[in-house]
């Protein structure tokens, strides 16, 4: 067995996924590899996908301008399993608009059938972490680093709620898809990553 | 990976909220890794933000003048007016920084109040204390400081930025002293690493006392082999090719300040700035970037070797 995960490496806090996911891999004792991404021939040779947080305006154009939003629309559609993270999970949704702004009018992948909201907690002075339960995954506590975050403001029936914080939903999951408003990749804890490697091997 | 943990314990601008905490080193931090291999965008009018934001920039900042403007206007330049830097956050989705003078406590309290994502303690304003820059640990927003060395870049990290770019000689479209201050911070950075390799911790501690920075931030950056946070390049980048070749030498992203709204395509050119920064290890790519501008159409630029006024060196002794 053997699991190779990608990570969307347009902008944003790629190398910290990187780190994370090869983390992962060795504390579950699986061989496989962790490779950066951005075009659509890089995204059809990997297992598991990861779109790390960065800013979801900037992403989505460089994305568009290269065929790669497509492609990774296909692959995820097709059952790929698929972490987005903060601007990841904006790219994932299918209706987003900002707290202040209105909407937005963003390139998206559409996966998700959720409604967002950009900038939800605030700006940058009201990013926070706090201890989160992700008990739908198994995972009891889970610290949580918001940063600019979004939240989720509606889901579809066939989306899982998996974390709630302060009335407002931070994660969700359909199938192969898991979203968070929060940054796993920074917080110290690996078990998101495992949880989405595990989904490969199965 | 860069550690995110390194909060000082008297650092007054972590809140504890009930059950959550804000300001901290992760978060603050954490916003500047979000920018990494993008473009912030110096800006002085809801227009030019708009542009910005659609060209695919990460951020913009927030000026009263563009530097080649503050550099011809001469005078004292100060942070932007309160109103402008508002009127911009309620237009775009992305981050908004905005600059305080050099030491200006004040003038940061009120960017912190006004409630910008950063603030940039900038040589290009007038400074207003020369020896002594902000102690930023007291601020819940966080900051971004201009370095040209190895030891000036470690002095601003320890005073709580959040963020370093490596200085050039603003508002010039000359991108040699850019080019300079980052192959000067790498050489420093593996000097301290091959101390660190040889096992001569004296010689560590000396390197240490040579740079007034602790031995302890030394010894992190030897050992990580690169600055302990985002590290961006700034000053003088006027063409895609400047910004690629900048990103080649090792930084997390660039700042273009007159670079873009002083040329004739501003559109364009930010356009094809930002494509060049994330795809700047495909020559091919850079070059798709390189022609969507005109060099006919690029700011006049500077010789850097005749200024009267070198911004870079404000503040850099303290």
């Amino acid at each position: 067995m053997s699991v190779t995960v990608g990570v969307l490496s347009v902008q944003g806090d790629v190398y910290e996924n990187v780190v994370a996911s090869h983390e992962a891999l060795n504390e579950m004792n699986i061989s496989g590899d962790v490779i950066p991404v951005k075009t659509p021939s890089a995204i059809s040779d990997v297992d598991v996908m990861i779109i790390p947080g960065g800013e979801s305006t900037t992403i989505g154009l460089l994305t568009l301008a290269g065929d790669t939003l497509a492609t990774l629309g296909e692959r995820i559609r097709g059952g790929m399993p698929t972490l987005g993270v903060c601007a990841g999970l904006i790219l994932l949704a299918g209706d987003v608009t900002d707290r202040m702004l209105g909407g937005t009018g963003q390139p998206l992948l559409k996966v998700l059938d959720i409604k967002l909201e950009r900038n939800s907690f605030g700006r940058q002075r009201d990013s926070f972490e706090t201890t989160l339960s992700l008990e739908p995954l198994g995972i009891a506590d889970f610290p949580g680093v918001f940063i600019r975050a979004p939240s989720i403001t509606a889901v579809s029936p066939d989306i899982d709620v998996i974390s709630v914080y302060d009335n407002r939903i931070v994660a969700v999951r359909r199938d192969n898809i898991i979203g968070t408003s929060f940054h796993p990749e920074l917080s110290g804890s690996t078990e998101l990553h495992k949880y989405l490697i595990r989904m490969a091997t199965k | 990976m860069i550690s995110l943990a390194g909060d000082r314990d008297d650092a007054s601008g972590v809140l504890h909220d009930k059950d959550s905490v804000r300001g901290t080193a992760k978060v603050k931090r954490g916003f500047a890794h979000m920018l990494k291999n993008g473009v912030v965008m110096d800006v002085t009018t809801i227009e030019q933000a708009n542009i910005a934001e659609e060209a695919g920039a990460v951020s913009v900042m927030v000026l009263d003048k563009l530097p080649s403007d503050v550099r011809a206007a001469g005078g004292v330049a100060r942070s932007a007016s309160a109103s402008v830097i508002r009127d911009i956050m309620d237009s775009v989705t992305i981050p908004v920084m905005a600059k305080c003078r050099i030491g200006h406590v004040y003038e940061a309290r009120v960017l912190s109040e006004i409630n910008v994502d950063m603030i940039d303690e900038s040589e290009v304003l007038t400074p207003a204390d020369e020896s002594h820059h902000i102690w930023k640990w007291d601020y819940t927003t966080p900051f971004v400081n201009g370095a040209r060395s190895l030891a000036e870049a470690l002095r601003r990290i320890e005073e709580g930025a959040a963020m370093i770019r490596t200085k050039g000689e603003p508002g010039t479209g000359n991108v040699a002293e850019a080019i300079t201050h980052i192959k000067r911070v790498n050489d420093e950075i593996r000097r301290a690493k091959s101390i660190l390799d040889s096992g001569d911790k004296q010689d560590l501690m000396r390197l240490a006392r040579d740079f007034r920075v602790s031995y302890d931030i030394l010894y992190q950056t030897a050992r990580l082999g690169r600055l302990p946070v985002v590290n961006f390049a700034a000053g003088g980048v006027a063409t895609p090719a400047d910004a690629a070749y900048l990103m080649s030498l090792g930084c997390d992203g660039i700042f273009v300040g007159s670079g873009i709204f002083k040329s004739d395509d501003a559109k364009n050119r930010a356009r094809a700035v930002v494509l060049a920064t994330t795809f700047w290890d495909r020559p091919a790519k850079v070059r798709e970037a390189q022609e969507m501008i005109d060099e006919q159409q690029s700011m006049l630029g500077l010789d850097t070797t005749k200024l009267d006024l070198r911004m870079q060196e404000r503040g850099a002794d303290a």
